[in-house]
């Protein structure tokens, strides 16, 4: 008899074990079956740099965390209500983040001796007291999957990597979901090896029926379809969103993409993805180092095509002179850096904001660049699709400065119709229509930009470089005053951007105590906060910046109308040196560098604390 | 001729020449520098290659050599220190159909620039590299470099310099290059041959150049380009021709061994018959290799000409190719359909 099933509002459930249990993939595929049945679902991958840390040792556990609801949410959650621990060192790393009361599922058969003392139990925690304000499953995941396995031909460590999908089984019963997009995942990725196929089925099967057949939980969950806009959905992580929006641009400015790139965490999986597209004209680029990849896209952009680099922190360092090269160039260049935990190589596989100064300053010279944050894995898309449509219709390097957090984690997204997207044209030099014939730094009244004549087109032949260009005709020149006003030009370009920058929106109060500001991957965590001080009546607003240079021009006034400015930030106060120094305004920061998110509940203390100095009853 | 894919100017339109190459700046290397026969050269070569000047494309790193864009009327990006290379090859792949340049020097390509010299020879883009050696550094005003030769005495190394030299051949033999020669600024027919050979070849080309600096290092190849010295110092490589060399054409090279010897062809105890054979379209490098270190045993003369020139698959042709069977097999890219792939729920 099936047991009751009880309706809650939402669920976060952290899969955790060594790096190779599979944590990753079964909580991918949680994800994409809680996304295909209508919950609105945010995830949080967290994982060592080492591929194969030693077996059962804490520095190799890898955990995946999703947090699905109802209701909109935005962050992977605080806390968890159920724990998967595949060993007793996931268990160790990761018993801090479950609920009281929460529910711990553990594979038993893993909690021998050895594996206890690699995570450094004196005893079996499974055996003393520790364990009582959670509900403990004990499971012999190991042995239970061998046995539901043991008809096919398959050797034991075969089997063994199977038994994360009988964990998947399991929570898939927990929650009421089906596991058909599960085994229509398996099918496909093991086409090419049908008894890995049948062998994975078994074990969701397995796991599955034997929580129907046991009864060891009293009851299961349901948590129904969130409510989100008409439209149709995918569910999508951050980097496949860039990938997409670098697609996009190409295709709808008609401008060839050359993607060069430089293998490194977490930026790789952009290079994975676009070398998908041969068929859309894409060109990847896996270059010799993280120099020769700006390279080739600084080469193809002056050839006439869409230039793009990706890299993470350590690699904008090394492409730092190539990006300055393009910006007195005045060529289009698209840059994307995915930030992970610095400084040098740093956490290579934890996030971090760290880089924004970098971004803004870390160039010889005054090098002016605009930069687009995305704030949540699927503004990806439309953030990198602005960074290109910047970058043509303004002759400049953009960087999209997006983060680990944003770019691994996942939630569904909402399908834009290719009617919606902004018009990118190229408008190439095509004649030289002054007297003095073609004029390479002429530039567009508006916009400042320079005209664009690529290799090929008779008659508009001409130089350029990393030299001082004399105004107008794009000389090499040492003159004095030349040099200022060249140094002013390109700085007023840049800023004119913000003439055609949206009015920003205000989430919340429009004026008050408190305005949080945030960008990039803080928004979930800021927008949470914000909507509970809201619900509790507070005069608390949220503003998250995507584009970080320019500044919005509307900036000003909004930070003027409230009493105080908090900007939560994955670093130790960067754009709050900026906010500071650009409006002279007091900000106060709160900031976090752990390589984890923020928490809820860490804003909310943060929040408690001004509302007290402000005096707010 | 090999194959090329730069478009060529159509029958009927009127030849282009030497001034049509030349632009309005002002050439500002050092009077007797020999940057400036290289430029007279390529400028004089130029109308000769039959392709019109909107699809040439001059690259350069940073160096006094780098100027070189400046001074020719085609386009030109001088770039920066080293990375020639990798934005040449930016341009080449986003459009075949360029005729492209890169200007280097010794410091540019095998200092600053190794990593990238080498992956370009390896990646055999359809690209012709000519690197202006002339073992200094002249821009910095006198340091060693890469090719100054072990102890040379400069004003960053006074007790002199204490690092072996590359041999820039042999580097570009050893990273795969298709098509390897050497030749001087001060011999001007041989060096415009070389530049249309390179053209020619299809792959990436890599020409040394042999170029005097007359305020740093002056008269550092003299022996291998004056009037005087330069027969019994230089053997002319020709394909399928003994190694012969001399004022009077009477020394041959032969091998005795593995070793290399200079024999008298005239006084009857060799022939020619005895000597070396270049074959310069050979597939195994060991014969190549073996002329670019030559001359690093006492006496031997220096090899000019073309050590090498195979044909090979060029990068930007593979991944053309590569887009157009992935076009073949799965139709042009449809935006909308890749947005909507894998797993969708529609909300009404």
């Amino acid at each position: 008899m099936r047991k009751p099933v009880e309706q809650i509002e939402e669920a976060t459930i952290l899969f955790a074990g060594d790096s190779g249990d599979g944590s990753q993939t079964i909580g991918t595929q949680m994800t994409e079956t809680t996304a295909l049945v209508g919950n609105d679902v945010a995830t949080l991958p967290d994982y060592p740099a080492e591929i194969r840390a030693p077996a059962g040792s804490l520095a190799g556990v890898s955990g995946f965390q999703l947090h699905f609801s109802s209701e909109q949410i935005h962050t992977p959650g605080d806390l968890c209500d159920v724990l998967v621990a595949m060993n007793p060192a996931a268990l160790k790393v990761h018993l801090n983040k479950l609920k009281p009361n929460g529910i711990l599922i553990v594979n038993s058969d893993n909690f021998a001796r050895r594996n206890l003392r690699l995570a450094g139990y004196e005893e079996d925690p499974l055996e003393d007291d520790k364990l009582t304000k959670y509900q403990v499953f004990r499971v012999e995941l190991t042995q239970l999957t061998r046995k539901a396995l043991e008809a096919t031909q398959l050797s034991n460590p075969e089997i063994d990597r199977c038994k994360n999908f009988f964990a998947l089984g399991m929570i898939l019963w927990l929650y009421n979901r089906p596991m058909e997009y599960t085994m229509k995942w398996i099918k496909a990725k093991f086409a090419r090896k049908p008894e890995y196929v049948e062998s994975n089925i078994l074990a969701l099967r397995a796991g599955n029926i034997y929580c129907e057949a046991t009864e060891q939980f009293a009851v299961s969950y349901d948590v129904k379809p969130a409510e989100f806009e008409p439209g149709t959905y995918r569910n999508i992580e951050g980097n496949m969103a860039t990938v997409l929006g670098l697609v996009a641009a190409s295709h709808q400015s008609g401008l060839p993409l050359v993607y060069g790139s430089y293998p490194i965490t977490p930026a790789s999986d952009i290079l994975h993805g676009l070398a998908q597209y041969r068929n859309f004209g894409v060109v990847t680029m896996q270059m010799e180092d993280e120099i020769a990849a700006v390279g080739v896209a600084i080469g193809a952009s002056f050839s006439g095509s869409l230039g793009v680099t990706g890299s993470s922190g350590p690699g904008l360092a090394l492409k730092s002179e190539a990006i300055n090269l393009a910006m007195i160039a005045e060529l289009p260049l698209v840059i994307c850096n995915i930030q992970r935990a610095g400084p040098s190589t740093g956490m290579p596989t934890k996030t971090e904001q760290s880089d924004l100064l970098q971004m803004f300053y870390g160039r010889n010279g005054e090098s002016p660049l605009p930069i687009i944050a995305p704030s949540r894995p699927f503004d990806c898309f439309e953030a990198v699709y602005e960074a290109c449509r910047i970058a043509v219709k303004y002759r400049t390097p953009v960087i999209f400065l997006s983060d680990l957090y944003i770019a691994m984690g996942a939630e569904p997204w909402k399908i834009p119709q290719l009617s919606e997207l902004p018009e990118i044209r190229p408008d190439f030099a095509v004649s030289a229509d002054t007297r003095n014939g073609f004029e390479p730094y002429l530039r567009d009244p508006e916009t400042l930009a320079r005209p664009w004549a690529k290799p090929g087109t008779a008659g508009l032949e001409h130089r350029i470089g990393g030299l001082e260009k004399s105004d107008v005709t794009g000389h090499v020149s040492y003159d004095a005053e030349n040099h200022q006003r060249m140094v002013e030009i390109r700085a007023e370009k840049v800023a004119g951007i913000a003439d055609e920058l949206p009015p920003t929106e205000v989430f919340g109060a429009q004026e008050g105590d408190i305005l949080l500001l945030g960008w990039g991957g803080t928004y979930g965590a800021i927008r949470t906060t914000a909507e509970n001080c809201i619900a509790d009546g507070l005069p608390i607003g949220h503003v998250h910046l995507r584009h970080l240079n320019p500044f919005p021009k509307d900036l000003a006034d909004i930070l003027q109308r409230f009493k105080k400015i908090l900007i939560p930030e994955q670093n130790s106060g960067q754009l709050r040196q900026l906010i500071r120094s650009t409006y002279l305004i007091d900000a106060v920061g709160l900031n976090k560098v752990q390589g984890q998110p923020f928490h809820v509940f860490e804003l909310a203390s943060k929040i408690d604390e001004m509302l007290k100095e402000i005096g707010h009853a | 001729m090999r194959s090329k894919r730069t478009s060529r100017i159509p029958a009927g339109v009127p030849t282009l020449s030497k001034k049509d190459f030349e632009s309005d700046q002002d050439v500002r290397w050092c009077p007797g520098c020999g940057d400036y026969s290289i430029l007279a050269q390529t400028q004089r070569i130029m109308p000769e290659l039959g392709i019109p000047k909107e699809n040439i494309v001059f690259i350069s790193g940073i160096g006094c050599s780098s100027r070189f864009p400046y001074y020719m009327d085609t386009y030109g990006f001088h770039t920066i220190h080293g990375r020639a290379p990798t934005i040449a090859s930016g341009v080449k792949m986003a459009n075949p159909d360029l005729s492209v340049w890169i200007i280097t020097g010794d410091g540019d390509a095998l200092s600053i620039g190794g990593n990238h010299f080498i992956h370009l020879m390896r990646r055999n883009f359809d690209v012709n590299v000519l690197l202006f050696n002339n073992r200094i550094y002249g821009l910095t005003k006198g340091q060693y470099s890469p090719t100054s030769e072990q102890g040379k005495q400069t004003k960053s190394t006074p007790l002199g310099s204490v690092d072996t030299p590359f041999n820039p051949i042999s580097l570009a033999l050893a990273s795969g290059a298709t098509f390897v020669a050497r030749s001087l600024d001060r011999d001007p027919n041989h060096l415009r041959a070389i530049i249309k050979s390179a053209f020619e070849h299809k792959g990436t080309s890599f020409i040394e150049i042999y170029q005097n600096c007359n305020v740093f290092n002056d008269g550092a190849f003299f022996q291998y380009t004056e009037k005087d010295t330069k027969a019994d110092n230089t053997v002319v490589l020709e394909h399928n021709e003994p190694l012969v060399f001399g004022t009077e054409h009477d020394k041959g090279i032969r091998l005795n061994g593995f070793q290399p010897e200079v024999v008298n062809t005239t006084n009857g105890e060799y022939s020619t018959e005895d000597l070396i054979v270049h074959d310069q379209y050979a597939e195994n490098t060991t014969l190549a290799n073996f002329l670019a270190r030559m001359s690093d045993t006492t006496d031997m003369p220096d090899p000019i000409g073309i050590f090498r020139s195979v044909r090979q698959s060029c990068y930007e042709d593979l991944v053309t190719n590569q887009i157009r069977t992935a076009k073949e097999l799965t139709g042009d890219g449809n935006l909308e359909a890749l947005l909507n792939a894998g797993e969708t729920w529609t909300v009404s």
